[in-house]
């Protein structure tokens, strides 16, 4: 009996840390604006980022040479998203009230995702700016 | 028998929670973090005990068994020194510290009193669902201690991205380790072979990724941080 009350309240406050603490790395990358370039690669130039944009941007950014210190919280957002995504399925018939939030938390993620791309095409440039200067 | 997955998993731990007590010095916040990083380097060397004891005896032998359930314990109790300290930052202002020294006093004489007469109690047949029972018992107080020191956070408007981070990092861990703990002790056949490795380096990952990308003078509104449907 006691094992089951812990367990089911150990998952009811797993969720809420795990949520405030995805949110807590989004709230980092939402101070961020996106640059013209970013927004021309991954073809959001006249209008915000969307919640649906999420898995492309990442497709986008896997295509990117890795930075090496930001794969965790591309993990750590990525499973937030997928969270999400169920949650919205399931709001949809259950508690409809939960739709523009999970939408709203979506945006957010790919808002992020868009951060992770800008900052690895810099790093590319960087790269390619470096090995350009070796030559020369 | 060891596979390359079980390999992976320890190195990739070790290195990383050795790279969180190097942060910590590199940052030049160990007095500040001092509990933080002792927790953290003992954990490294308890990761070494039990990966000799795993290959020396086998995942499946009694001494490998007693030796993770107990160790991880003893690491959860240094740990209720690291949730203190969180504690005494988050009170700083107020003055306190004197107070909360004699709550952590309180609650460690406590804890040790209810362990020993657990154990008191069980000396006859420390058995293994004794080990995962005082295991599961010591988390949930763990999850119960973040969970008040987050609603403390949230009430007195704390704004330091950091100490936010690391509570946060905190309370995932422990709720995932009692929720493992707990299904363990509901369904004892139930193989979770993989997921407390796994949840074991959800915590120095997610530490060191704060102390590397958040500096100490980052802030943020707490108000963004709670879901709120609307």
């Amino acid at each position: 009996m006691a094992a089951a009350l812990i367990c089911v309240i150990s998952i009811a406050l797993f969720l809420q840390f795990f949520v405030s603490y995805c949110r807590s790395v989004l709230a980092i990358s939402g101070r961020v604006e996106l640059s013209d370039r970013v927004r021309e690669v991954s073809g959001i130039s006249n209008r915000s980022v969307s919640a649906d944009d999420f898995s492309r941007l990442v497709q986008l950014v896997r295509l990117c040479p890795e930075q090496g210190d930001d794969e965790t919280e591309i993990r750590a957002v990525g499973t937030y998203y997928g969270l999400l995504r169920i949650i919205k399925y399931f709001s949809t018939f259950l508690i409809p009230g939960f739709g523009p939030w999970t939408e709203r938390e979506c945006s957010n993620c790919s808002h992020f995702a868009a951060v992770a791309l800008d900052r690895r095409i810099s790093y590319s440039r960087d790269l390619f700016t470096q090995q350009v200067a070796d030559r020369t | 028998m060891l596979g390359p997955f079980d390999y992976a998993i320890w190195i990739v731990g070790f290195l990383v929670e050795i790279g969180v007590v190097v942060c910590v010095i590199y940052r030049s916040s160990l007095f500040r973090y001092l509990s933080l990083a002792i927790y953290m380097f003992c954990v490294a060397l308890v990761s070494c005990g039990q990966f000799w004891c795993l290959e020396r005896f086998g995942y499946a032998s009694h001494q490998y068994f007693y030796c993770y359930y107990y160790t991880e314990s003893l690491l959860t109790i240094l740990l209720f020194w690291t949730i203190i300290q969180f504690y005494q930052q988050t009170f700083r202002e107020m003055n306190v510290s004197g107070y909360i020294r004699g709550a952590a006093a309180l609650l460690l004489l406590a804890t040790a009193l209810f362990s020993y007469i657990v154990v008191h109690e069980n000396r006859n047949h420390l058995t293994t669902h004794f080990a995962v029972e005082l295991g599961q018992n010591l988390h949930f107080v763990g999850v119960v201690l973040t969970y008040l020191l987050w609603g403390t956070i949230l009430k007195l408007r704390e704004t330091r991205t950091r100490l936010i981070q690391l509570v946060l990092a905190l309370g995932v861990y422990f709720s995932a380790t009692a929720c493992a703990y707990a299904l363990r002790n509901l369904f004892p056949s139930l193989l979770l072979r993989w997921v407390p490795p796994i949840i074991g380096l959800w915590l120095p990952v997610a530490w060191a990724y704060t102390f590397a990308k958040v500096s100490e003078d980052s802030r943020i509104g707490t108000a963004r941080l709670v879901a709120r449907a609307r």
